[in-house]
Formats: C-alpha cells, structure tokens, sequence
C-alpha cells in the first residue's frame, strides 16, 4: 500500500520532470471550442484574449529581464536619478485603456448573442436537487409531458478504489437529457433546495439553478454527439457526483425517443394497479434505494447524523406507515429530504419504502402496495 | 488598574515588562505587531495543513483520505483561515510595527484598543477551529458561505462561525479606526501625506476599505443569523427573499477584501524594491493615485463574482466594464515597479527576489483576472480551478510572498540580526518553485473542465493534480525553513546596523537596530530620510 | 485634510504602559457572544439552553464590568490631565469612524430592502428580466408591501402594515426633537451653565425612552393584531430588522446619554473639555439620521 503510493508520487514527479510530452495534446489543456455558435465565440474570445495577455507580459517580464540582466550592482551599474516622467506615465494609463477597449467591444458582442435567446423550439426545465438533475419537457399538452430524474451511475466501488475506474469515471449518468440538434433548445434552469449550477462546457452553458427563481438560457448544438458536463456550484456533500449528459441526436431518433418516454410512463401507470409480492417490492426498493437514497441515508441505512438521520430500529422507518410515506411522498421543507413523490413513480415508492420497513432488521414485516401510494398521492393533490 | 501613570516623557525609561504578561497586557506597538506576525504565521500553517488535506486528497482520482463532507469542511476552513487567519493579521501585525517608526509616531493612537484589536483573534479563531469537532462539523458551504446552502442546510456549528465572524469583524474594525487615526494625527511635524511611505499611504486607504466593508460582512451574517433562527426571508423565494441577495452583500464586502489582502503588499514591494535598485520610487504621486483609484474602484464591480448567476445583461456590462478598468491604475503600478528596477543598481538579496517573484507572478494572477473579467468566457471559467489559479497567483506569491518579503526586510531592524543570506535565498527558491508547480497547472485543469470544490474528479484531469499536489507538498514544507530562519535570527547572527541595507530609506532606518521598546517619544526633527 | 492639524508643533502623548482592559474586554466579548450561540442553537434545536444562558451571564457580566472600569479609566487620566489636544483629536476621529462603520451596517440592511423591493418582489412574479421564474408561484402576484407571500405555508404574510402617519410620525417629532434639545444642552456646557445642561440632557433621555416605548407598543400591536412578524415574508423581515436595529442603537445612544447624565450632574464637562459628552450626541445625531432613512423607506413609501 505505502509502496504503491510512493511510486505514485514518484511517477507524479516524473511527470513533472519530463514535461508536457508526457500528457495528451493541447486539447485537454484548453477551453473547448464545443459545437454550437456561441461556444466558438467564446472559444475565439478567450484565445484574444489570453493572446493578449501574452503580448503583454512579454514585452513587461521582458524589459525587467532586460533591467535585471544589464542593471545590476555587479556589473557595476550606477543608478540614474530619474524618478518620473509623466508623458510615460500618461502614455501607459492611455494604452491599456486602448486595449481593453479592443477587448470589451467583442465581449459585448458575444454577451448580446447570449442574451438574445428567440423563439425556442424546445423548453426542458432543469431542475437541480442534492444531488442529480430532474429534467421535464414542457409540453403544451401536459399529460405528454416527459419528465425523468438523471443520477450518478458510477457505482460507490469505484470511487471507492475497489474496483478499476471506467472511461467516463464520474461523467455518466442512468438518463441523460436527449435533445435534437439544430434546434432552438430553450432551458428554464431552476432548484429544488440549494444554488447548483447547469453546465454542459461544449454549449458555453452555465447557469446558476437558484431555488424559487427560474433562469433561461438556449443552446442550438450543431453536432451529435454525447456532451457531458457538471454541476458548478457547491451544493453540499456531493456537489462532486452530480454530472450532467446530454446526447443530441437527430430528429428523427429524439422523436422516437420521446415516443418511448411517453409509452414507458403509461406502462408504468398499469403497474400501479396490480398487486405485488414483497419479494418484488423488496427486490426493486433496494435498487431505488441504492440510486436515490443511498447519497444522504447511506448503504446501511445508518445515516450520517446529524445531517442524514439513520433509519435503522428508529423514527418513521418503524414507526406508523403513513408518516413515513408522508416524508418520503413530501419531504420535508428546509432540510435535505426532498419530495419524492415528484421523482419516482408510486411503484417505486412503494418498493423503496417497503425495503426500508423491512432491511437492516428494520422488520416490520410491513409490505406497501403502490396502489396505496397512488392514493395518497392523487388524494393529496 | 496599575497605580502608575507615566507621562509619556518616562516611557523610554521602561522596557518591556517580563514574562507572559508581557504580552497579554501589551500596549506596545511593536509588542502588538509581533503577536499579530505570530499569530498569523501559526494560522498560515494550519490553514496550510489544510490545504496538504485537499492536495492530498487531490493526489489521484477516487476517494483515498477523506469523505466529500470532510472535504467540503477542509475546504471551507482553509480559505477563511487563509484569509481572515492567515495574511489579514500579517499586515495589521506588519502595519503595527511598522506605522509609527515610519511616521515618526511615539505609538499607535489608542494603544490600549489596540491590543483589544489583537486579544480577540484567538478567540475567534479557537471557536472556528473548534467547530471541527462540533456535532455534524465544521462549516461546510466554502468560504463565500452562500445562503441558502449556509442557512438551511448548514451544520449547527454554523452559528459558531457567524459570531467567529463578527468578532473578526470587530478587530478589523477597531485595528483600522486605530491605523486610521495614528496616520491622520500622530504624525512628525512636517511628514504631510505626499511625504508618507508608500506602505503608509497603502495602509491608510486598505483601513478605509476595510472599515466600510466588514460592517457590510456582519450585516450579512447577521442576516443568516436570523434566516436561521429565527425564520426570516432574506434568503428564501418563499417569502419573497432571494439567495442571490446574499452573493451581492456578501460581494459588496468580498471584493474589497480581496483588495485589502493585496493593497498593503503593494505598499511593501514599493519600498523594498526602491532600496535594492538603489534609485527613488518611480512615479510616487501616481502610484498614490492608483492605489486610491483601485480601491475606488473596487467598491463598484463586486457582481463580476456573480456573472453566471443570472443577472440581467444591462448588469453584466456594467460589472465587466467596471471590473476591467481595474487593470489600469493595477498596471500603472506594475509599470512603475519596472522603471524603478530600470537603470538601478540592483542587487538580489531575499527580500528582493520576493519582489521580484511578486510582481512577475502577481501581473500573471492579474491577467488571470482580466480574463475572468471578460463575461462570456467566464461562464466557462466561472468555479473551474481556473478561478483557484487565478486567486491563488494573486493571493500566495501575491500577498504572502510580500509578507515574507516584508519579514526579511525588516526582520533586522527588528531583532538587530541579520538572517543568513543563503537560507534566505533557499528558502526563496524552494518557494518560487514550489508555488509554480502547485498553481500553474489549475489554469489547465479549470479550462479542461475541473469543477472547483470537488472531492473527486473524473480521470482526464488525473495528471495535473498530481502535479499539483507534489508543488503544494513542495512548498508547504518550505515554509518550515521560514519558520526556522526566522527563529534562528531572533536568537542570534550577525549584528545589524542601523541602516541595515545600503539603499535603504526611511525615518524607521535611522534608528537603532534593533529597534528601541519606544521609538520616536519626541518627533524627529530630520525628515529628509522621510521620502519612501 | 489633516496637514494642518498633523501637530505642527510638539505635543506630548500618552501611552499607557500596559493594561489589563483589553483582555477582559476579549474575554467577555467571547463568552457573550459564544453563551448566544449556545442559546440559539439550542433554542432551534428545541432544547435546553441553560449552559448558555450561564456562560452569556458570566460573559456580560465581564464585559459590562471591563467597559465600566476602562471608561473610568479614561475619564480619570483625562481629569489628569494625561491627555493633549492632540490625544483628544483621536478620540474625535476614532469616534467619526466609528460611527461611519455603524453606517455601512444600516446601508447593508437597506441595500437589502431597496434589491427586494425594486427587482425581487418583480421577479417572483415573472416580471422584469431575470427570467420566468412567476412560473414557480402562480398564485403569487407582486406587490409591495408583500401581504402575500409566494409561499403562504411557511411564511404567512401580515394582515396589514404599520400606517404612517400615526405613532411612527409621532416617534418622528420625539427624535427630532430630542436632536434639538441634545444640542442645547451642549450649548449649556458652552455656557458652562450646568443647571441647563442638566434640564435639556435629562428632556432628551426622556425623549428617547419615550421612543422606545411607542417602538415597543408598535413591535406588540404588529405582532398581535396585525399578524406582522419577523416570519411573515420579507416585509416583516425588512421592517423588523431595520427598526429592530435601530431602536437597539438608540437604547444604547440613550445609555450614553445617561451615563452623560450621571457626569454631569457629579460636575464633569467644561467648554473646552466634553469629548464624552460630544460623542454620545453625535451617536444621537447619527441614530436620528438613520430614523429619517427608516420613516421615509420603511413607513411611508413601505405603505
Ligand atoms: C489579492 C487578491 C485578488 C486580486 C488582487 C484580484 C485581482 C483581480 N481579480 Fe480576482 N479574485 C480573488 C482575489 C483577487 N483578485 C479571489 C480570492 C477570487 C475568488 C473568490 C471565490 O470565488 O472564492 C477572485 C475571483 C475573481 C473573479 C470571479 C471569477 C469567477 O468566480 O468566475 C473575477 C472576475 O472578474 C476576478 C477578476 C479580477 C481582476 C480583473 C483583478 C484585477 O485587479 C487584476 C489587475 C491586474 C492586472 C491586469 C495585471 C497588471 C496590469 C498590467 C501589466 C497592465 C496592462 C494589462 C492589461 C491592459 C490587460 N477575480
Ligand atoms: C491567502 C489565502 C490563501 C493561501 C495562502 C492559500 C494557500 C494554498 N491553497 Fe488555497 N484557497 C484560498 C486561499 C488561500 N490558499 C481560498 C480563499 C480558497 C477557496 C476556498 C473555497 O472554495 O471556499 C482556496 C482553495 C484552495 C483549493 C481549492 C479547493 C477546492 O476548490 O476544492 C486548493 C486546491 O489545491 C488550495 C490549495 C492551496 C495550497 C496548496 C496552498 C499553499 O500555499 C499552502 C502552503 C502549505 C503550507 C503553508 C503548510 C505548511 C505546514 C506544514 C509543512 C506542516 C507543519 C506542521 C506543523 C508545524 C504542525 N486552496
Ligand atoms: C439529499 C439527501 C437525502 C436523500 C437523497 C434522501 N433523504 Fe431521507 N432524509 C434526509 C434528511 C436530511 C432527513 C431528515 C429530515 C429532518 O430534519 O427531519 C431525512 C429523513 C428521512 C426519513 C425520516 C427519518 C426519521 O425517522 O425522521 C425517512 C423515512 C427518509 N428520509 C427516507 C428516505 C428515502 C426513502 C429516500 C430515497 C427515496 C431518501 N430518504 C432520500 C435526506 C435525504
Ligand atoms: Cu449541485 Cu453542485
Ligand atoms: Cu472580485
């Protein structure tokens, strides 16, 4: 272990030493151009930019080396007595203002293309949560509205050093955002309960999702492709595991994507009706478990108080059933714990709480039917 | 109270009291300045541990040290010890020992407020620090600590670091009010303010600012306080608050602080770099002016923090306008650096080099910042680690290598040693490339996508965080060799002289090294050596 | 400003040679406010706070007896005549600063009122340009004052506001007035007539309780009967803090005044000598001033 870790180190200083050959191209080294328009502009504006800035420190690091070569005390140099003279001091207040005139106009240029969102073909609401993003496609007709929640699926192995790291390590998600490209894809970026922020590097998109304000912001990618980003705002615990992943694909394919959306949330209506085994429940409540609640309640359920309470022998999770679904269903207001209700559907609500009635020696023997939870929530509303 | 009052006339009769009261009753300026220095550098430390937790961390994709919530603690604790623990003090403890001597002053102006000033950073820095072992830890929301992360959501602790803040709020204030009043009423006769050092005048405008800014940072707090318990809607939709409310209070003090931090340094390299060029300060009125405009400035661009934040396009303009401007009265000062260095006669002692590094390294965070500045391309800077490059070029071989520059300066008017020159310069060396290697690949790992205040990260960005993390192991344990050179010349070395330096100028060079318990108890009569 | 004042002749100045003040004075300032902590974290937990109201106890305590003997001090190596012009110039300018501090505090407390009233009260509602975030809060529409808040549950609005021109104007009259009267009776010292001193000194204190009487009575009718409170949404926020801050300066400007009170009537204060005195009237002036901003902001184009 500790060899292997000073090998590490060894290998980090190598690399140190070797210089850039050692690493992948300028690419990974620089801002991505990315694939829409307004991604290049800001592409072309930070090369101006950064080129500037260059020029600039060229020509001042360059007279101080100059000074520092040739006006030295050992070399016998004899100070000079000058100690202002203002047509200089004048000449180099006016020369940057110049510039950073050059710069500010096309700044101002690419911020009004920006800006000037237009009509839109497409609104997704993005929604940010502790810690995933919830995206619904507002639709005009709102029982085709598509809406689905995409989380980290980098399994805790990994990130745990137990298991070897995939290609897109931490940039992968169970459902990423589908758009079709060449369109108008307007986003109404909003939160659920701390400030995120919804940044895809590629669309020079980042905005801030602040709680109880909707911000706007457009994208029209031009390439397929699968674009991944994350969030940008520290929002608590796993700020670090909340990525984003948006294929864009042709029309064509989003339309029978969507299609497939809308028939899977039908399908998923019939099963709220039929009766399950607790096997099944149990089955599919760890899964949900392990994907939504394991971040916060943690694998064995013992929290991590006082900011994730347990749920093993106390509480709600083996007190009356109906509190529980309540908190599950509706959250609660100012903490952490969110309303699911929203997010998944009653059969996995019904699962997930059923798995908590009953892992950890939480044996309650109780079994929850998602026919009970569909009440609860259409009887809620 | 003791009995005894002495006329001021008496005072030079008594030295320093003996043993640990000495320092807890001081009323002394220098006694003061050297607690502040202490106290500062035992914060630099453990601010800097923390940042070896986060390199560390950092070391390799995966989770190895620590969780994401200890993390985020480290995080959030290393930036405000930074900052508030770390380099704020050194330049009170720096403006203490050196104000008066450089205005002829027999003292600060409300001595007894000013170790008030002191004695209260312990305690707020002990209740900070002691929050790490509180239930459910320390503060966890970074150092910009934005609501409603911070007040719904944040640990218990979090009332600790409100009243933490607030008395640090309350030293600041009192510190500057006294630095304030020292240079506006005790100085010699004939010192008027164009005569002043540079560090002088630097100080008097960072005191301004900070005396108009940390009020702002209580209120803020204090807002918080009660969002949080007491169930009011600064900062909740709900009730018709807004968290964004909190960023533009929070900026409307968090920019000028960053300010404060880098003004004072200023001051420092104008008179160190004079002294080894052996030629005057290039361009003194304008470098008045500029540190003036910059402060100005800095009043009117906080939102630049904000720009992904969803303001309205008038708004951005404005604030990208405002904050470029910055770069003007910024370069003038760097110009003038450059032309005092032009056609000296230069030698390369520590505290030079410092200078030397400062000004290469603070122009290079400068441009950093201008890029940052410029709207569109900092919606895919904004929180990438090339933001922490940025602030980090400016803040560490900015303001701490000035500090250490500062220390070497004037470390044997101090003690009346000189610290050894080679160590110095090891030290020095160790350092410049030590915080290359730390700093300098952040720029890539921000633009290549690196999400700042993350535990983790995906595997391309790999190679230069390990590079990272050996530059930070690097030049933390330089500083030990500070640590060590600076004991080391308290103890003994070779005896100072009075002038110390050849090109040295300045009232607080014509006396004695080390320099006597009480300075100037009746004004000097000879300015001419005034002129920084 | 100061080239002229920056002594252009020698003159002595007093430096203490060391002082048991300060510590204490850190000492309790942390216990107070480390007591506070206590009790509130305790207070939104829901349980017992008693270790803090122990350590706040001890902790005010130390603090209000350090601030006494460090004012006693002051004004006893003043009788001493310890102190020159140009120690007394400090104090002048330590005490403007001072107070220039306290105003940056009351601006962050109205910057924050003037953002939510001309840009958030629009936004929620969807208007204006940061978004359509009334998408959120359809059944909120913006208004000001907020007597309904976007989220009703958890922060129902008041019923009504304060109005105007009833007790707030009459607490108008009193400051203003006191402003004057706290002038005649510098005038007094002046005149170095103590009996007028003494009358216009104790009319302002009087002046200011009365205040912070029809401020109290104001706080309970708002509360009680008109469901105003620091929860019901971002006015009662607004207007609780400002006028709480506020009237918390002006019990502490009337605790000054008093304890000129006391001075005076044991002699203290002659022409050329009243630097306390000056102090506490100018807080006076300045708790005054930042009143006129609240009436104007908070009261009449509040309503
Ligand atoms: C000492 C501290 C210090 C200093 C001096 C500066 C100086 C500057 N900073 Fe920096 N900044 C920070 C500390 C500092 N900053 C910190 C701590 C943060 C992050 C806070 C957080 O989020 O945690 C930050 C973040 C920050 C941001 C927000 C980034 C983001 O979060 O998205 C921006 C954006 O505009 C910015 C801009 C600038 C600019 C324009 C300057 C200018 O003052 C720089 C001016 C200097 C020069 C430009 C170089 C010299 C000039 C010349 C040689 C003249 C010629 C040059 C030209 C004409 C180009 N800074
Ligand atoms: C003046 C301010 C200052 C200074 C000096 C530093 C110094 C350093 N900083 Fe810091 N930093 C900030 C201010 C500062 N920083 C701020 C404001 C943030 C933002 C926080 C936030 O996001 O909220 C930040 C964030 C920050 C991050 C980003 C964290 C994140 O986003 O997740 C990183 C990561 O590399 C980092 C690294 C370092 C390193 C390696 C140093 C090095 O210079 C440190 C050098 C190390 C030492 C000095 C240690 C020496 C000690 C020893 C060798 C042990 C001796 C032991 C005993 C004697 C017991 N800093
Ligand atoms: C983002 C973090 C987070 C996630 C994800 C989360 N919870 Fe919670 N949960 C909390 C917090 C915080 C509380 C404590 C709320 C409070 O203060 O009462 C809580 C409380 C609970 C409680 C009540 C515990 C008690 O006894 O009072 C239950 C039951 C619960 N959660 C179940 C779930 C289930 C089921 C899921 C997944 C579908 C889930 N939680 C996902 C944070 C989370
Ligand atoms: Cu969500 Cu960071
Ligand atoms: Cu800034």
């Amino acid at each position: 272990m500790i060899r292997a870790k000073s090998s590490q180190w060894i290998t980090g200083l190598f690399l140190l030493l070797s210089g850039h050959a050692a690493f992948a191209g300028w690419g990974d080294l620089n801002m991505t151009r990315g694939v829409t328009e307004i991604s290049r502009e800001v592409y072309d504006l930070h090369m101006i930019i950064f080129g500037v800035c260059v020029l600039i420190g060229i020509v001042v690091f360059g007279v101080m080396i100059v000074s520092m070569l040739m006006h030295r005390k050992s070399l016998g140099a004899k100070p000079a007595t000058f100690h202002e003279n203002t047509r200089l001091e004048y000449l180099w207040t006016i020369i940057p203002i110049v510039i950073l005139i050059g710069l500010a106009v096309p700044a101002t240029g690419t911020l009004r293309a920006m800006y000037d969102a237009g009509e839109s073909d497409l609104d997704i609401e993005v929604r940010g949560l502790q810690w995933k993003w919830q995206y619904t496609y507002l639709n005009e007709d709102p029982t085709r509205e598509v809406k689905f929640v995409s989380n980290l699926l980098t399994p805790a192995t990994e990130i745990n050093n137990q298991a070897d790291k995939g290609q897109f390590y931490l940039l992968e998600v169970d459902e990423p955002l589908v758009i079709p490209v060449n369109k108008r894809i307007r986003f109404l970026i909003t939160s659920e309960d701390v400030i995120h922020a919804w940044w895809v590097p590629a669309f020079a998109v980042k905005k801030d999702a602040v709680p109880g304000f909707v911000h706007e912001s457009w994208a029209i990618v031009e390439e397929p492709g699968v674009y991944r980003g994350q969030c940008a705002e520290l929002c608590g615990k796993d700020h670090g595991f909340m990525p984003i992943v948006v294929h864009a694909v042709e029309q064509s394919e989003y339309e029978t994507w969507l299609a497939g959306k809308q028939e899977e949330a039908r399908l998923v209506y019939e099963t709220v009706g039929k009766e399950w085994t607790k096997d099944e429940l149990m089955a599919t409540g760890e899964d949900v478990y392990a994907r939504v609640c394991q971040t916060c309640h943690q694998a064995n359920g013992q929290g991590i108080p006082p900011a994730f309470p347990s749920l093993v022998g106390t509480g709600l999770s083996v007190g009356p059933i109906d509190a529980h679904i309540d908190i599950v269903v509706n959250g609660k207001a100012g903490t952490a714990m969110q309303a699911f209700g929203s997010q998944l559907n009653p059969a996995e609500l019904a699962a997930v709480i059923t798995y908590e009635r009953n892992a950890w020696g939480n044996d309650t023997g109780d079994v929850l039917q998602p026919s009970r939870v569909n009440e609860m929530l259409t009887g809620g509303q | 109270m003791s009995a005894v009052i002495e006329e001021h006339h008496d005072d030079h009769h008594h030295g320093p009291d003996k043993g640990i009261m000495r320092w807890v009753l001081t009323t002394n300026h220098k006694d003061i300045g050297t607690l502040y220095l202490w106290f500062s550098f035992i914060m630099f430390l453990t601010g800097g541990v923390m940042a070896l937790v986060i390199r560390a961390e950092l070391f390799q994709p995966g989770l190895q040290l620590v969780q994401p919530e200890f993390f985020n603690q480290m995080t959030t604790m290393h930036g405000l010890i930074m900052v508030f623990g770390a380099v704020m003090p050194a330049f009170v403890g720096l403006a203490n020992w050196l104000v008066p001597m450089m205005i002829g002053a027999p003292d600060m102006a409300l001595p007894r407020m000013n170790n008030f000033s002191f004695w209260i950073l312990p305690f707020a820095f002990a209740m900070l620090l002691s929050s790490l072992l509180m239930e459910g830890g320390a503060p966890n929301f970074g150092w910009t600590f934005y609501a409603p992360l911070s007040t719904d959501y944040g640990p218990p602790s979090t009332t600790f670091f409100i009243f933490g803040v607030h008395l640090m709020g309350i030293s600041s204030i009192m510190g500057s009010i006294n630095v304030i009043v020292t240079i506006l009423n005790l100085r010699a006769p004939g010192m008027t303010l164009m005569k002043m050092p540079l560090f002088v005048w630097t100080w008097l405008i960072t005191a301004y600012l900070l005396i108009a800014v940390m009020p702002v940072l209580a209120g803020v707090v204090t807002m918080m306080l009660m969002d949080i318990h007491f169930n009011t809607a600064f900062f909740n939709a709900g009730g018709g608050g807004d968290p964004v409310l909190f960023q533009h209070v929070f900026w409307f003090f968090g920019h000028p602080e960053v300010y404060i931090m880098i003004l004072p340094a200023f001051g420092v390299v104008s008179a160190i770099i004079p002294t080894f060029a052996r030629k005057r300060l290039f361009g003194y009125d304008s470098m008045v002016y500029a540190t003036a405009s910059i402060a100005f400035l800095s009043f009117i661009v906080w939102a630049h923090h904000m720009f992904t934040v969803g303001i309205p396009i008038a708004g951005e303009l404005y604030f990208m306008y405002a904050t470029m401007l910055i770069a003007v009265p910024t370069g003038v000062k760097v110009f003038n650096w450059v032309a005092t260095m032009w056609q000296g006669s230069m030698t390369f002692e520590t505290p030079m080099l410092f200078s030397i590094a400062f000004v290469i390294l603070f122009t290079i965070g400068g441009f950093s910042g201008l890029m940052l500045a410029i709207v569109p391309a900092d919606f895919q800077y904004h929180d990438t680690y090339f933001v922490v490059a940025h602030f980090h070029y400016v803040l560490v071989p900015g303001s701490v290598f000035s500090i250490m520059a500062a220390v070497y300066y004037w470390l044997p008017k101090w003690t009346g040693n000189m610290y050894n020159e080679t160590l110095g310069k090891t030290h020095f060396w160790l350092s410049f490339i030590g915080v290359n290697i730390t700093f300098f690949p952040q720029h890539f790992t921000g633009l290549a996508g690196m999400p700042r205040r993350i535990p983790d990260y995906a595997l391309q960005f790999a190679d230069y965080n390990m590079i990272s993390s050996c530059g930070a192991f690097l030049f933390g344990f330089s500083q030990l060799l500070f640590l060590f050179i600076v004991i080391r010349t308290i103890k003994g070395g070779k005896k100072a002289t009075d002038q110390v330096w050849e090109g040295a100028h300045g009232l607080e060079w014509t006396i004695p090294s080390p320099a006597p318990y009480h300075t100037f108890s009746t004004p000097p009569k000879d300015l001419s050596e005034a002129h920084g | 400003m100061s080239d002229t004042n920056s002594a252009t002749h020698y003159e002595p100045y007093y430096v203490p040679h060391n002082s048991r003040l300060p510590i204490f004075a850190s000492i309790g300032i942390f216990l107070t406010v480390f007591g506070i902590g206590h009790i509130l974290n305790a207070m939104t937990a829901g349980t017992s706070g008693s270790l803090g109201v122990t350590i706040l106890l001890i902790g005010g305590l130390v603090m209000g007896f350090t601030l006494f003997s460090w004012f006693a001090v002051v004004i006893r190596e003043n009788h001493e005549k310890l102190y020159s012009d140009q120690m007394n110039r400090s104090y002048v300018w330590g005490m403007s600063w001072f107070i220039f501090s306290e105003v940056m505090f009351f601006a962050a407390f109205f910057g924050a009122l003037f953002y939510v009233r001309v840009f958030v009260v629009d936004w929620l509602g969807g208007v204006g340009d940061r978004g359509p975030s009334g998408m959120l809060w359809p059944e909120y529409s913006p208004e000001w004052p907020m007597l309904n808040t976007p989220d009703e549950a958890r922060f129902p609005g008041p019923e009504s506001t304060i109005p105007p021109f009833q007790l707030p104007l009459l607490n108008t009259i009193l400051l203003v007035t006191s402003s004057f009267t706290v002038t005649f009776a510098h005038h007094a010292i002046k005149e170095a007539n103590r009996k007028k001193l003494i009358g216009w000194l104790g009319l302002t204190i009087a002046l200011g309780l009365i205040f912070l009487f029809v401020q109290a009575y104001e706080y309970h009718h708002a509360y009680v009967d008109l469901g105003l409170t620091l929860g019901s949404g971002i006015y009662g926020t607004t207007f609780f803090m400002l006028t709480g801050f506020h009237g918390a300066h002006v019990t502490l400007g009337t605790i000054m005044l008093i304890v000129m009170f006391g001075r005076a009537l044991k002699g203290h204060f002659s022409g050329d000598d009243c630097f306390g005195f000056e102090a506490a009237a100018w807080y006076w002036h300045f708790v005054d001033v930042v009143w006129l901003g609240l009436f104007v902001f908070v009261y009449v184009l509040g309503s």
